[in-house]
């Protein structure tokens, strides 16, 4: 599917990640997921009478840090706010939100686009807010039930501007996202399970035009495939309202995955008025250059500056460089391996093929890989040392993939050791020219190509074991000696 | 002044309150009342105040992320109208 | 019999807590029915306490405070005790939890009696809007005694405690006790946790005692006040002893006397009485100032536009499903919000929930909202110019003695400017008092009101101490 060529499309991203503090924003309860119903709630998170908010430091802290790695501003007087709306999910009937003082404005990030050319997104705003609670409707007649666990967990709510032009720019700037958060390890980024939710505000525009177009909202798009499918839908679906001379309707509409399209949401309170004013439980949040200073001091090396350093520092290419920064335990898998010894290219290699290839055809992430990243690099050093040829290392590897073990009790327990002992070379090598006069001959007569085939002869004898760079110079020896 | 009828319909929406219909126009009145006394704020010039929020002016505190496990499920429950298997009940919300 | 009075008497065990405490509850049982003040009487608890009073006096583990029988205005949460704010939302509701300000009373011992009777949700000037009843004032139960902590007021005023404690958030415990002859201290902003006090209006409300003198109130002050980590609005200031701070005399103090608060129709009683009160300050050695508060007529109308709006908001969590008033056989979510709220909620209560729900509306905020904390800037402003110059100041607490009954109750502007003196306080976060300095020709009391700078309860309750060491107004009580 793709769209009409005579329009663009004007993308923003409201992105909501759950951060990972330990307990929720404003009480003492715990954040963990999956808990029983209403088993994690209190009098201050489920809005009982009288009881008031006290903010969260980490939130605090996570919001920094997230600020600072998107180029930011940090304000130095922020201010909650409540945004008033009736809902049963919502026991207080509002939202504790930032509104017009939000902690961070205009941020940016850079994504790659499919063509590789880089391109600059503004983040407009990020703010601190509660999460609802959940609303459970199937199976119950006639009745929802309400679980506030979830009240009160702390959010960031980051909005970009409307800078992406294409569902791809709009997965990448997710991507993007995502890693950023993942590497600064204060969001899980889970989006199937729901800690990190996007909604999209698309419309679209003949190009040239300067005018905005109406815009609507698309909600529920739980993976960056369905975003990116949402986008497509939706602008398709906009484009032909306005060639067939209709107008956009300004609404929030539900995507279905399982249908491949979105519907307007019903029942969505008449024309909302959410009555935003100032927290009045809550003081200003100031927060002094210090504390921004300090945690810029602990900042973790982010995707961005991580894949540079790979370029400049360990000569990686800038492909291999994205893929193995693209999340945050992949280039600390890549790391660890070069603290071992093994040379970056090398482990690079190995990394973007062998290993990930193999969790590819099994389905699991890095963090589930058995090879650890000490062994990996232990395995390449043993090639880089001539213990091992590369093609044992395979071999090594495949049964490192299985059992976890370490390369050096594999290599030993299966003989694996490559031979370097010239003497004993020698007699091999002896051996076969002597079972292949034909061949030998053939080389004498200038088909130098042979040589492959009597490499692969001594190898064979040796069960590769035989080091490949003593076999070459010993066979070029005997055979023009 | 005198807000119209229709407004205090939309606002009684919005504040989930129902008004009858034949309460209306007093409390209509009423609010316009209450309305014109308020409008008094507008002999002033207040271009440049800062508004006030808060009536004393001090910074947030913040508290320890320490999880205060109360597992109270069932002294949170207990005032509730309507429980079922745990939950708090409601009529069927229609999205 | 003071509350001072009473913990020398239990201190030397010449009285047990437990014989206190059966005196007030029988008390209580024979006036609560005429005059209303509690909605509810907690027998078992107070006599439970009672005995771990005397424990404690005997154990020598007392605090001055440990077996005072005391009131608490129904809005502080108190654990599995019925807590209704005046409310048929809150009729059945019993918190899981304890407010701070109960918390420290139960702490230092002392035996709470029972839930004070209150205008509903607090949004009244009269304790007419109760959905319990209307409480009366004990000088002539025609009359109301004022609001909202009006239960509170009359159950001193009848002698039903020792003390009580009620909550301002435009007058609430200063109007009333004006009107029961009482001596009443809003304090500072965040001096005393509002952590379990059911909101009204946030930026507003404040807890504070009520008693007999100014020394008693000391006593309950430093009981409850003090910063609260589960309020992240209460200040992080020291504690000063009130009850060491009283003095006797006021030389070298300076009171000032805004222009703006003896308007040319205050009530004549009233004017005499500050008058001569005026000369009191004089004889003891303070001198008196005139001043300006050049923005005080603005502080009804600002006040009206934001603790209406906090209180729409704050509100909103009454909506039938964890707990309070559902209606019956909702036919949808929409339904049970609607009709729930429309039955729990009273007149009152709906109206300002209304006024709030459109000064906040889009297209309005910035008219109201916005307009009038820009106000309440202006105002605060004009009392902190003031306290350039004097050390305290001196006010009417009300613009008439205690009205009738039903007098206001359908005309809500009326009852607003009975808050006339009372509000701009709380806009400006001060600590004020009311004591009693006089009596109309009908002997009905007569308060007036003192302001002192942010944190400076200590000079409010020694001016107070000083004044009530001189005069014999608030020792004057109802005919039994
Ligand atoms: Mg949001
Ligand atoms: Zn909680």
């Amino acid at each position: 599917m793709s769209h009409d060529p005579l329009y663009e499309m004007v993308i923003g991203l409201e992105v909501h990640a759950q951060m990972r503090t330990r307990s929720k924003i404003f009480c003492g309860c715990s954040t963990t997921f999956g808990a029983e119903a209403n088993t994690q709630i209190c009098p201050v998170c489920a809005a009982f009478p009288g009881v008031l908010p006290v903010l969260n430091t980490e939130l605090v802290q996570m919001a920094i840090k997230t600020g600072l790695a998107v180029h930011g501003k940090i304000r130095e007087k922020s201010e909650f706010s409540r945004k008033n709306y009736f809902y049963p999910d919502l026991p207080a009937g509002y939202q504790i939100s930032q509104f017009e003082l939000p902690i961070i404005e205009q941020g940016e990030l850079t994504i790659e686009r499919d063509d590789g050319s880089h391109k600059r997104i503004g983040i407009t705003r990020i703010h601190m807010e509660v999460d609802a609670g959940k609303s459970l409707h199937e199976g119950i007649q006639g009745a929802s039930w309400i679980d506030l666990n979830r009240t009160g967990t702390p959010l960031l709510e980051i909005v970009s501007e409307p800078d992406l032009s294409t569902p791809q720019e709009a997965g990448a700037y997710l991507k993007k996202l995502r890693a950023i958060l993942r590497y600064l390890q204060v969001c899980d980024g889970n989006m199937e399970e729901g800690s990190l939710r996007c909604d999209a505000n698309v419309s679209v525009r003949r190009h040239g035009h300067t005018k905005l177009g109406t815009r609507t909202e698309l909600k529920n798009l739980n993976s960056i495939r369905n975003v990116m499918r949402a986008i497509e839908y939706e602008a398709n679906r906009q484009i032909d309202i306005l060639e067939s001379g209709g107008s956009i309707v300004q609404e929030t509409r539900l995507w279905d995955a399982n249908i491949n399209a979105s519907r307007p949401m019903r029942n969505k309170e008449e024309a909302h008025d959410y009555r935003y004013f100032p927290e009045p439980d809550l003081p200003p949040l100031v927060i002094t250059q210090q504390r921004i200073d300090a945690v810029a001091q602990h900042l973790p090396e982010l995707p961005d500056a991580k894949r540079q350093r790979f370029v400049r520092d360990l000569g990686l290419s800038e492909y291999d460089a994205g893929v193995l920064t693209a999340t945050r335990e992949m280039a600390m898998f890549f790391e660890e391996s070069v603290q071992q010894g093994a040379h970056p290219k090398t482990a690079a290699n190995w990394i973007s093929v062998e290993l990930l290839g193999r969790l590819n055809r099994e389905n699991l992430e890095i963090e589930q890989s058995k090879v650890s990243p000490n062994h990996l690099g232990r395995l390449i050093t043993l090639i880089q040392n001539n213990e091992i040829s590369g093609k044992i290392a395979k071999q090594v590897f495949d049964i490192m993939f299985e059992t976890g073990a370490n390369p050096e009790t594999i290599v030993q327990e299966h003989g694996l050791k490559q031979v370097s002992d010239t003497g004993a070379i020698e007699s091999i090598i002896a051996q076969v020219l002597a079972d292949n006069p034909q061949q030998v001959q053939q080389y004498r007569e200038g088909k130098t190509k042979v040589m492959g085939f009597l490499v692969g002869q001594v190898m064979k004898a040796t069960q590769g074991k035989a080091n490949p760079t003593a076999v070459n110079a010993i066979l070029q020896d005997k055979l023009t000696g | 002044m005198s807000i119209p009828i229709e407004t205090v319909r939309h606002v009684a929406a919005l504040a989930r309150l129902h008004v009858d219909e034949a309460t209306l126009p007093a409390l209509t009145e009423q609010l316009s009342n209450i309305l014109n006394l308020v409008n008094q704020l507008n002999e002033l010039d207040t271009q440049d105040v800062v508004p006030m929020s808060h009536a004393v002016d001090m910074p947030t505190p913040e508290r320890p992320d320490i999880v205060v496990n109360t597992q109270r499920k069932e002294a949170l429950l207990a005032n509730a109208p309507d429980v079922a298997q745990g939950h708090f009940q409601v009529p069927k919300i229609i999205e | 019999m003071t509350l001072v009075q009473a913990a020398s008497l239990l201190r030397t065990r010449q009285i047990s807590a437990q014989e206190l405490t059966t005196a007030f509850l029988e008390r209580i049982q024979r006036l609560n029915p005429i005059i209303n003040a509690f909605i509810t009487v907690d027998h078992e608890g107070a006599m439970q306490a009672a005995k771990q009073a005397d424990a404690r006096l005997n154990n020598g583990t007392a605090t001055p405070m440990t077996g005072i029988p005391i009131g608490v205005k129904d809005l502080f949460c108190t654990e599995n005790l019925t807590t209704t704010c005046g409310s048929k939302m809150l009729a059945q509701f019993r918190p899981p939890y304890e407010s701070t300000v109960t918390r420290k009373l139960k702490e230092a011992g002392a035996v709470i009696l029972g839930k004070t009777n209150m205008d509903e949700f607090a949004m009244g000037s009269s304790n007419e809007t109760s959905f319990f009843g209307p409480v009366k004032n004990p000088w002539d139960i025609s009359r109301i005694p004022g609001g909202s902590s009006g239960g509170s007021a009359a159950a001193l005023a009848a002698q039903l405690a020792l003390a009580t404690i009620g909550s301002d958030t435009g007058g609430s415990i200063r109007q009333p006790a004006a009107l029961t002859g009482i001596t009443g201290l809003k304090p500072t902003y965040g001096r005393v946790s509002r952590s379990g006090m059911i909101a009204f209006a946030s930026s507003l409300d404040q807890a504070g005692p009520m008693a007999w003198s100014a020394a008693d109130a000391a006593m309950v002050l430093h009981t409850i006040a003090g910063y609260d980590p589960l309020d992240s609005t209460s200040i992080q200031a020291d504690v000063p002893d009130y009850v060491n701070a009283l003095a006797t005399r006021m030389d070298g103090i300076r009171i000032g006397i805004p222009t703006e608060y003896r308007p040319d129709n205050l009530n004549a009683e009233i004017q005499k009485a500050l008058t001569e009160a005026e000369q009191t300050f004089r004889d003891l050695g303070a001198s008196l100032v005139p001043i300006s508060l050049p923005h005080t007529r603005y502080a009804i109308p600002t006040y009206y536009i934001i603790a209406p709006a906090e209180a729409s908001s704050n509100l909103a969590r009454y909506d039938g499903i964890r707990f309070g008033y559902r209606c019956d056989d909702p036919k949808d979510l929409k339904d049970m919000y609607t009709r729930s709220r429309n039955e729990g909620f009273g007149a009152e209560v709906k109206r300002r929930i209304m006024l709030g729900t459109y000064v906040l509306s889009s297209g309005y905020y910035d008219a109201y909202y916005r307009k009038a904390q820009k106000v309440r800037r202006l105002i605060a402003d004009d009392f902190h110019q003031a306290f350039q110059h004097v050390d305290l100041i001196l006010t009417p607490t009300t613009p008439t003695t205690a009205f009738p009954l039903g007098d206001k109750i359908d005309d809500p502007i009326a009852m607003y400017l009975s808050d006339l003196f009372t509000i701009s306080v709380n806009l400006a976060g001060l600590p004020a008092m009311s004591i009693p300095c006089g009596a109309d020709q009908l002997g009905l009391p007569i308060g007036m009101q003192m302001i002192a700078p942010i944190l400076k309860e200590d000079k409010l309750l020694s001016a107070a101490h000083a004044f009530q060491t001189a005069t014999p107004w608030h020792q004057r009580k109802p005919e039994p």
